[in-house]
């Protein structure tokens, strides 16, 4: 391994300028006369537009145009979309109401977008947007999930009973059978806690207008601009794609929330060339609460059936998703096939049948949030697994490795096809790691301190390197996943990697480079990797579902090996030689057997003059272009254990140890992927402990400021102990799983797991604030004193 | 509108402010000095924090004209010429950064943290002072051994830059 190689820890390339101030964020990006955009939101969840009056606002100092709905629909500017059809168990189409970028007739959700004012200044814009006379017409809200199809307030004439689809997976006949032969049922009722995501950079947009060339340029917060330009092409009709420069610069993390095409970028883009000046918007952190799409809010029930001796037979699961006010990007995919296929876990369990209703609500829209259905499955499959092993007094490390999948590739009942992964080794670290041996002494010191000390194991898995492009096809998405890369190299030997992956905190200017330096032998600081921008990088799919490795690095892997194949013809004309008898190693093309050889700089030099061979016989010129679609899922999977203790005096819940053994396949730069894991725990945590997205029955946000949000902060969090074990992924050139969303995936249960180990009683929800354990621990305080 | 003169980064800046601008605006909007960011509007994120007068302030929460006569340090200036502060080069060697946004933000803090407390800081102090700043994506993790490693390197090298510059 070389210091910048494959598997070597390098320092980000990256760094320099966010360190010393200089990143280049949407926000510090300002157009010769730029004027500001300020949105009028709802007041109220749900309520009817009987009139509203701007003429007052519009004669207010600074105001250049007020815009709603009424004027998009004039342009003909569409709706926003959802990209993937979910059908009904009876094979109706999901029912997807209308989502104008500004409201039509209705508003549905407190934040939903009523007008747009465009003013010389942010300030001024504000000011007309509270002069806008708006009568409403309020309707009751409904914002509960479970009960939201029974609720009398439709949100969409579209969605009789709130319902958007009734969805199921699996073989029911088979799972109901497998019931009723089981010895033993683990049955569980799990509310998955609705979350905000939060990334630090808000979003933002600016939309600027070039009249001479009739085409627009959108800087905007995205995790996918290729993605971005295609929908406010092809659906919303802002301009033809070639029209259309969409450009996502340094981004501040996104999460999922930037994957989305939200209404004020859409509306930021149409308002410049309808007030003839670049158009700036940028969120603050409440109308992030408010209009960001939120994650997760399920509410489940779940059984596990299993045989006297403790082995699975079956897995039953019924939940309720709340997509919010209207269907996000790819909400619809996140409850169904981001969910369910997940629920067979590490385990063996031969039948599984789950049933989904998702429904509408005067809320925010709910989309994808780091792990995305995922960690909503692992929180299922994990929960119940503990709870059985506590049940048939069993230890949970053992009930696990009892019911582990050991022989690959192994077909769940539920789609997927595990390709490699080695459960056991990841478990047995993970005891090693926290040293579990030694967990009931600590117990005993623990409970000497009047504290109630636990330990929560997580075994999870994911499915990620989204994903084989005719099977997300075949489940309904409406684009392909794969990815693009091109990679050209200059005549001296410096090379430029332009990636349809974005990157918004992953380090992808470092791994990347590393792929490239460690292939072709060129130093680091020869090469750079160009993304985020249309007018760059041809087409891409962009970032999300940990896929930039697995996908986004296998394009690139695939362009290297043409820049190699074409290296090879271009240096058989310089050595004279046959091209059969060429190699490449170590930057080097050399000729078999003998100790003439071309450095790699010197045969792009040599293709670009084009001096030694004629331009008929070979191209001149050294730049390939790839697409890579996926061959399958990737299934990075581990164990991780939390340890903690309970003082039952306040309820406060320190995590004592975290021991996290994941399973990444490769890995291309450790130091990067243990970040992630870091990052991704830390999420996970916050789920598990301290964040909830709250709406009260009138449909507002109580919780929509950092003041009621609670986020995680540096002292609510220990250090991690990570460790990784490898089995290298089979279905990508590299053998790379994907590390992004582990942590996230992997956190909530281990939590739960371990208060509820610590209380020795189930009975606590997800955000386990110091209020809720105080209680629950009173209850466990009460029955120890009765024992 | 109202005058104001300060010092930012060792440079004297005037102009001529509405007196409702926040210091953060002044400085990204006026001065354009843009890696100091806004994560939030109530005062709880850090990723606005500079320093005034050789002290953190959150930046989002102070009048611009409240820092007449007063000297700024912002990310910007923290460098000494082309030589990184040992803060931003620690958060470097460490991957105390991801995303960067709440990095500004976070070094400011740390290198007051280190001004405040010494050199040398265990973990829990560190955990605990930066209870002013959110970061989303580092878990923290990294980010406390980069200030560990930032105040040990700031109290073996000479005077940290920013003193220089104020
Ligand atoms: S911007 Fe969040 S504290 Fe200043
Ligand atoms: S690095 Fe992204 S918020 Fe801290």
């Amino acid at each position: 391994m070389s210091a910048t190689g494959i598997g070597a820890p390098v320092r980000r390339k990256e760094d320099h300028r966010f360190i010393t101030g200089q990143g280049r964020y949407t926000d510090d990006i300002n157009r010769p006369g730029q004027a500001h955009a300020y949105f009028l939101r709802s007041p109220h969840a749900h309520a009817t537009l009987k009139k509203i009056d701007t003429k007052a606002a519009a004669a207010m100092p600074g105001v250049l145009g007020i815009y709603t709905g009424d004027d998009l629909a004039a342009d003909k500017v569409g709706g926003l979309i959802c990209g993937w059809m979910i059908h009904s168990k009876d094979g109706s189409p999901m029912k997807a109401g209308p989502h104008p970028a500004l409201a039509q007739g209705k508003v549905r959700y407190v934040g939903d977008h009523i007008a747009v004012v465009v003013a010389e200044t942010l300030a001024q814009a504000r000011d007309a947007a509270e002069a806008i006379v708006v009568d409403y017409g309020v309707l009751p809200a409904v914002t509960d999930t479970a009960s939201a199809a029974k609720a009398k307030t439709q949100v969409h004439a579209e969605a009789p009973d709130n319902t958007v689809f009734n969805w199921h997976l699996g073989d029911k006949a088979a799972t109901d059978a497998a019931f009723k032969a089981a010895k033993h049922v683990t049955k569980l009722d799990i509310v998955n806690n609705r979350l905000v995501p939060n990334p630090m950079e808000p979003r933002a947009a600016v939309g600027d207008y070039d009249q001479g060339e009739g085409a627009f340029t959108l800087y905007t917060t995205s995790q996918n601009p290729h993605v971005a330009r295609l929908v406010l092409s092809a659906f919303i009709g802002i301009a033809p794609e070639n029209k259309l420069r969409v450009i996502a610069p340094d981004v501040g993390g996104g999460f999922g929330s930037k994957i989305f095409i939200y209404a004020e970028e859409t509306v930021c883009v149409w308002a410049a060339k309808k007030v003839g000046r670049p158009v700036k918007w940028t969120s603050d952190r409440t109308e992030a609460f408010l209009s960001d799409a939120h994650g997760r809010d399920h509410v489940t029930h779940a059984e596990l059936a299993m045989d006297a001796d403790g082995k699975m037979l079956g897995m039953r699961v019924h939940t309720t998703a709340n997509l919010g006010a209207y269907l996000s990007t790819f909400s619809s995919s996140v409850p169904t096939y981001l969910y369910a296929p997940l629920l067979s876990g590490q385990y063996d369990i031969p039948a599984i049948y789950c049933e989904v209703d998702a429904v509408y609500t005067n809320t925010a829209p709910v989309d994808a949030y780091r792990g995305a259905g995922r960690p909503e499955a692992t929180f299922v499959v994990e929960r119940l697994v503990e709870v059985a092993a506590r049940q048939l007094g069993k230890d949970p490390a053992k009930f696990r490795t009892q019911n582990f999948v050991r022989k690959f590739p192994h077909q769940t009942p539920v789609i997927m096809m595990y390709d490699t992964g080695n459960y056991s080794a990841s478990l047995k670290k993970a005891l090693e790691t926290i040293d579990y041996k030694g967990f009931a002494k600590r117990r005993r010191d623990s409970a000497r301190n009047g504290k109630l000390r636990g330990i929560g194991f997580s075994a999870y898995i994911e499915a990620c390197g989204i994903a084989p492009s005719a099977a997300v096809g075949s489940l309904g998405a409406g684009v392909g996943l794969w990815e693009s890369a091109e990679v050209r190299v200059n005549p001296i030997g410096t090379i430029e990697v332009l990636t349809g992956s974005h990157s918004h905190g992953q380090g992808h200017e470092t791994t990347f480079a590393q792929l490239v330096s460690d292939r072709l032998g060129v130093p680091l600081e020869n090469v750079s990797i160009v993304h985020g921008d249309t007018d760059k990088v041809q087409m891409g799919m962009g970032t999300y579902g940990s896929r930039s490795g697995a996908v986004g690095m296998s394009a690139i892997f695939k362009a290297i090996d043409k820049v190699i194949a074409k290296g090879k013809k271009v240096a058989a004309y310089v050595l004279e030689a046959d091209e059969a008898d060429i190699d490449f190693k170590d930057g080097n093309f050399s000729v078999k057997g003998t100790d003439r050889k071309l450095d790699f700089g010197s045969c792009a030099l040599q293709a670009y003059v084009a001096h030694k061979f004629n331009g008929q016989d070979l191209e001149p010129g050294l730049k390939e272009g790839a697409f890579y679609d996926p061959t399958n899922f990737t299934f990075p999977a581990g164990v991780h254990i939390c340890e903690l203790e309970i003082d039952p005096d306040t309820g406060v819940t320190r995590i004592e140890r975290w021991a996290a053994v994941d399973d990444f396949g490769n890995v291309i730069n450790p130091m990067i992927v243990e970040g992630q894991v870091h990052g991704g725990i830390a999420q996970g945590v916050g789920q598990a402990l301290l964040e909830g997205a709250r709406y009260n029955a009138d449909g507002q946000l109580v919780t929509a400021s950092f003041m009621d949000y609670c986020m995680p902060r540096a002292d609510d969090l220990p250090s991690f102990e990570v460790g990784m074990t490898v089995t290298p992924c089979p279905s990508n050139p590299l053998g790379i799983k994907g590390c992004g969303e582990a942590g996230a995936i992997a956190a909530p249960p281990a939590v739960i797991n371990a208060i509820t180990d610590a209380l020795g009683h189930e009975d606590i929800a997800m955000p386990a604030t110091p209020q809720a354990v105080w209680r629950a621990a009173q209850k466990t305080l009460s029955r120890m004193a009765a024992e | 509108m109202a005058n104001l003169s300060m010092t930012v980064n060792g440079k004297a800046v005037t102009a001529n402010v509405d007196p409702r601008t926040l210091l953060v605006q002044f400085l990204r909007e006026n001065l354009r000095l843009t890696g100091t960011h806004v994560g939030c509007d109530t005062s709880q994120c850090g990723a606005c924090v500079v320093h005034l007068d050789g002290k953190a302030v959150k930046s989002c929460t102070t009048l611009a004209l409240s820092c007449e006569g007063a000297s700024v340090t912002t990310i910007e200036g923290l460098a000494n010429g082309g030589a990184l502060h040992p803060m931003q080069e620690a958060f470097r060697e460490h991957h105390g950064l991801q995303c960067g946004f709440c990095t500004p933000g976070m070094i400011m803090a740390a290198v007051d943290i280190v001004n405040r407390r010494g050199n040398s800081l265990d973990e829990k102090t560190i955990r605990e002072d930066l209870e002013g700043n959110i970061c989303r994506c580092t878990g923290y993790h990294n980010i406390v051994k980069a200030i560990a490693s930032g105040a040990e390197a700031m109290g073996k090298g000479a005077a940290p830059a920013r003193q220089a510059a104020e």
